[in-house]
């Protein structure tokens, strides 16, 4: 199957820029009718033109129709991109989410008139709770990243009620790099423990690792090399014992939901990735929803608002009165959109599904790794079985024939796949981090297994097309450094470039007159 | 699948699970529900909330409801863009990478600045970050606000700020005008201020009216100037870029993204294009380049060296999913609208505000507004009569079917009862007219 993405071009060119597009005095259909009075703002506040483009409704259409072709999404294809959890995404939840009384109420109307998107957020703060067997749960943060945040600053607030000053947090050398951004926004220090040679957690260094000093260890488990932390237990009591709290990075979470629990496993912080877990579409780098959860102790630094329910009035509400809450994180209440989404989800899975989610990613993962291990050019660094997701090394195929994890993803593009995560962790040289999903078929992997295949065999017949690859795409290898050294970032700095480089040719021309 | 990994049931898979934390009976969730027992029950519990089509309500603070044109839903639904993930593979995502290009440039030319990334949480967290890039550029640790910011952006931006510890400084407003007290700015301006910040229009609505003086003092202190903004309002005002900001941020919601009780939102960043202050901006980049050959135009996540996958603790921000495709639908939102229709859209805003002030100036029992300056879309309404509260008028308003605007006694107690209201170009005359008939009613303790 050779694969051939839409490709709009115009004058040699892929599809224009808005900018280039339209025509002057054009506009979308939509007007405002007439209007009741003068406003009150004086003129000299009034801003004299904005270069806008100017295109007509049905121009704005055909772009952005292009724009999309040339876009791949789950929708598409296989997606197996490590660590995303890019399984399908239902429709009915994007058809609930867009609902009226989900999209036109405004988070500032009084409590009685959004007592439907209360008992939502009430009812999915329960299921969440329940699945990762916390306590309590915040539905606020906007992201995985941000959910990090919130927990180090909960970290923050839970020592500094207790007079104890702890500066450093420990993350494992296979994080993800958020947990050491996250760390440092939070202003801890950041501490690295190294894996051991079965791609864990080297627990010995811990041991030496931890202090009183530790406020917290990060830890994502099944970690970002697809492999259950067997250690858990002893790694809890270590960091318990040293009276550092314990971070679980959520990413993962479809490698073991309904099966265990970290609440369970002794992680007193938690966040989910909606996004990735509970199946709301990515959106090409969001909207997205991090939740956090906390044990009992935990609770009270939670962020303001919470949703409450009063038995006796028999009504949901907002509660405020937190005296110790660290404040707010974000605006509002959290990505409503994306929690509907995820509420929808959870409700269609049931326990059951969801536990039945877990296992078909977790078969999947493992199938194509033991079929993976039988093609010659990879190889896997740590032994499985893996959880929902596997690292695969290309080094072998770069030894023998140069060809790199990079020119493997992009020669999988054209199959009409979407390339695995690569170059991460950077603890597998030539990684390549694939994460199948439960969503997919035997055959869509077999396909996937097949292009590997004819990729490694590529490398030794017909290693300049690997190495040029892709070629059915809208666009072939771009110049990263040259957009790094010249950076262009908008259509002014691009008008500005071209005017000085007419200006330079208009000099030089002068010069030779 | 099972016999080919060498397993003989999937639970093998899981036996490096310790069996102490291993879950005996299951997850206690209630039983999987059909697709169409869940949209029975999803649509039931949404259909308690009251969406404002169905009443008027006046309410903003930081989302604001807006029309949104159809198509702009539809193609921002697209399942290309909608399914897709971040653009890492950029051959394969060329469309949403041009979109998020696009959406960088035309809030560049919103805001009058050069450079916009493609997005951050919100506004509030655009501020917060915004602090910490001001505090790495200039390698100082105060930054100023002013005492009538909005409050949830306020508790934001401490808690971004907690970390490298900054000090956030308030500066007090005149209370005839509301505007910033220049006396205490320049008092407070020294060697130790990384940054200033102002919003305009303000959360109370009024426009800070000494921008230019404000960025003069700022820039002579070698600090650098924020200026947070509803973008609506730049359909019609004089940019930040204008008056000498160096940072822009905002909500961009009202560009093309329904309220959606809050959120997802967009968060605007924008700045000057200097080494400097582009070097240390948070969030993703797209940038124009070509392809290895040089003969096709194209884009790709740029300048990622400041991103934490690649810098890990000395990143510039911990963000990496971000609200891409609240992005993409405030691009096709601002090239549907063009210059034309969002002038039209910002001026039929406040010109529906100053026609409610007006009218509501009439009532007696009310001052609107508490401040003597001009105001955008948004203003204040002060129940003066001493034993009338904010919160009893606003809930005789809903006995009459009018939701009125959002209370701010509780956070600014030396202001009264007053509450911030907000009009956009989805008030009608009729929905005006209706909140000053309920206004006067309330004010008598009539129902």
């Amino acid at each position: 199957m050779k694969y051939r993405q839409a490709r709009w071009t115009a004058d040699g060119s892929l599809e224009p820029l808005v900018f280039e597009l339209g025509g002057k005095g054009r506009r979308c259909t939509f007007s405002c009718g007439k209007q009741l009075s003068e406003t009150n703002i004086p003129e000299g506040f009034l801003r004299a033109s904005i270069n806008l483009p100017e295109l007509s409704e049905p121009e704005v259409v055909r772009h952005y129709t292009h724009l999309s072709q040339m876009n791949f999404g789950v929708d598409s294809g296989f997606y197996p991109l490590g660590s995303c959890t890019m399984k399908y995404n239902p429709k009915i939840s994007e058809e609930l989410a867009d609902l009226e009384t989900a999209t036109n109420i405004h988070p500032y109307q009084s409590e009685e008139t959004v007592q439907g998107a209360l008992e939502l957020m009430y009812n999915l703060e329960r299921s969440l709770a329940e699945i990762a067997g916390v306590s309590r749960v915040c539905l606020h943060p906007a992201a995985g990243a941000h959910g990090e945040l919130l927990g180090m600053l909960i970290v923050r607030a839970h020592f500094k009620s207790k007079g104890e000053e702890r500066t450093e947090v420990i993350v494992p050398d296979s994080a993800h790099g958020t947990n050491f951004t996250s760390a440092a926004m939070a202003g801890f220090n950041v501490v690295v423990v190294p894996s051991d040679s079965r791609g864990r957690v080297d627990i010995a260094a811990l041991g030496g690792a931890v202090s009183k000093k530790t406020a917290a260890l990060m830890l994502t488990n099944p970690n970002t090399l697809g492999l259950f932390e067997d250690g858990i237990l002893e790694i809890a009591k270590i960091v318990h014992k040293a009276g550092g709290l314990l971070y679980y990075d959520g990413a993962n979470l479809n490698g073991i939901m309904g099966k265990a629990r970290p609440g369970d496993m002794g992680f007193d912080i938690v966040h989910f990735n909606l996004h990735k877990t509970f199946s709301t579409p990515h959106g090409g780098g969001g909207p997205g929803a991090g939740p956090v959860g906390v044990c009992k102790d935990l609770e009270r630094f939670l962020p303001v608002p919470m949703v409450e329910y009063s038995k006796k009035n028999k009504r949901y509400y907002l509660d405020y009165n937190k005296p110790v809450s660290i404040g707010k994180i974000k605006s509002f209440y959290g990505n409503f959109g994306v929690l509907v989404k995820a509420y929808t989800y959870i409700l269609m899975m049931g326990a059951e599904g969801l536990e039945a989610a877990t296992d078909a990613a977790v078969v999947n993962a493992n199938y194509i790794m033991r079929k993976l291990e039988e093609v010659s050019g990879f190889e896997f660094k740590y032994p499985g079985p893996c959880k929902h997701e596997t690292v695969a090394s290309a080094e072998p195929l770069k030894t023998e024939k140069g060809i790199t994890a990079r020119d493997v993803a992009k020669s999988l593009l054209d199959y009409g796949q979407h390339a695995p995560t690569y170059y991460f962790p950077p603890i597998v040289p030539e990684a390549l981090m694939i994460e199948p999903t439960e969503t997919e078929s035997k055959e869509e992997l077999d396909r996937f297994v097949d292009a590997l295949k004819r990729i490694s065999e590529e490398a030794h017949s017909k290693p300049e097309k690997l190495r040029s690859a892709p070629t059915g795409t809208a666009i072939g290898r771009l110049d990263e450094v040259k957009a790094a050294r010249e950076p262009i970032l908008s259509w002014r700095m691009y008008r500005d470039i071209k005017d000085k480089v007419v200006q330079n040719r208009g000099a030089s021309a002068e010069n030779e007159t | 699948m099972l016999r080919e990994i060498g397993v003989t049931n999937v639970e093998e898979l899981f036996a490096d699970i310790p069996p102490k934390v291993r879950l005996k009976h299951g997850l206690k969730l209630p039983p999987p529900m059909s697709e169409l027992d869940a949209k029975r029950h999803v649509k039931s519990l949404l259909s308690k909330n009251k969406p404002f089509t169905e009443m008027p309500m006046f309410l903003g603070g930081g989302v604001w409801p807006h029309y949104i044109p159809a198509h702009v839903r539809s193609l921002v639904q697209r399942s290309e863009f909608l399914t897709s993930y971040t653009p890492y593979q950029a051959e394969v995502s060329q469309g949403m990478l041009q979109a998020l290009f696009e959406y960088q440039s035309l809030v560049a030319e919103l805001v009058g600045l050069d450079v916009a990334n493609s997005s951050m949480y919100d506004w509030a967290t655009a501020v917060g970050e915004a602090a910490l890039m001001c505090a790495r550029v200039t390698g100082r640790k105060k930054f100023l606000v002013p005492k009538l910011m909005s409050p949830e952006r306020l508790s934001v931006l401490k808690n971004y700020t907690s970390g490298p510890a900054l000090e956030i400084v308030e500066i007090g407003y005149d209370g005839v005008t509301g505007q910033l007290r220049m006396d205490e700015l320049g008092g407070k301006l020294g060697e130790d201020i990384a940054g200033v910040y102002i919003e305009n229009p303000s959360y109370l609505g009024f426009l800070e009216t000494q921008v230019q003086e404000i960025a003069e003092k700022t820039r002579g202190a070698g600090a650098l100037f924020v200026v947070g903004v509803n973008p609506i309002s730049l359909g019609l005002l004089k940019p930040p870029g204008d008056y000498g900001a160096d940072i822009a941020v905002g909500e961009g919601q009202p560009l093309g993204n329904p309220v959606n009780f809050g959120g997802p939102t967009l968060g605007i960043f924008a700045c000057r294009n200097e080494q400097k202050l582009v070097r240390q901006l948070p969030g993703r980049l797209v940038g124009m380049t070509t392809t290895l050959d040089g003969n096709t135009r194209g884009y790709t996540m740029t300048l990622q060296t400041r991103e934490q996958h690649i810098r890990r603790e000395r990143a510039t921000s911990n963000i990496c999913s971000n609200e891409a495709l609240c992005a993409v639908a405030a691009a096709i939102y601002l090239t549907s609208m063009g210059p034309s229709g969002l002038r039209e859209v910002a001026e039929t805003c406040a010109s529906n505000a100053a026609y409610a002030m007006k009218k509501l100036q009439k009532v007696k029992g009310l001052k609107v507004p508490i401040f003597d300056s001009p105001h955008f879309n948004e203003f204040t309404l002060k129940c003066v009569k001493p034993e009338l509260g904010i919160e009893t008028f606003n809930d005789r308003l809903l006995e009459l079917g009018v939701h009125g605007g959002t209370p701010v006694q509780g956070e600014f107690p030396e202001l009264g009862e007053t509450a911030v209201l907000c009009t956009t170009e989805l008030h009608t005359k009729e929905d005006i007219d209706k909140l000053v008939e309920a206004a006067a009613k309330a004010v008598e303790g009539k129902k």
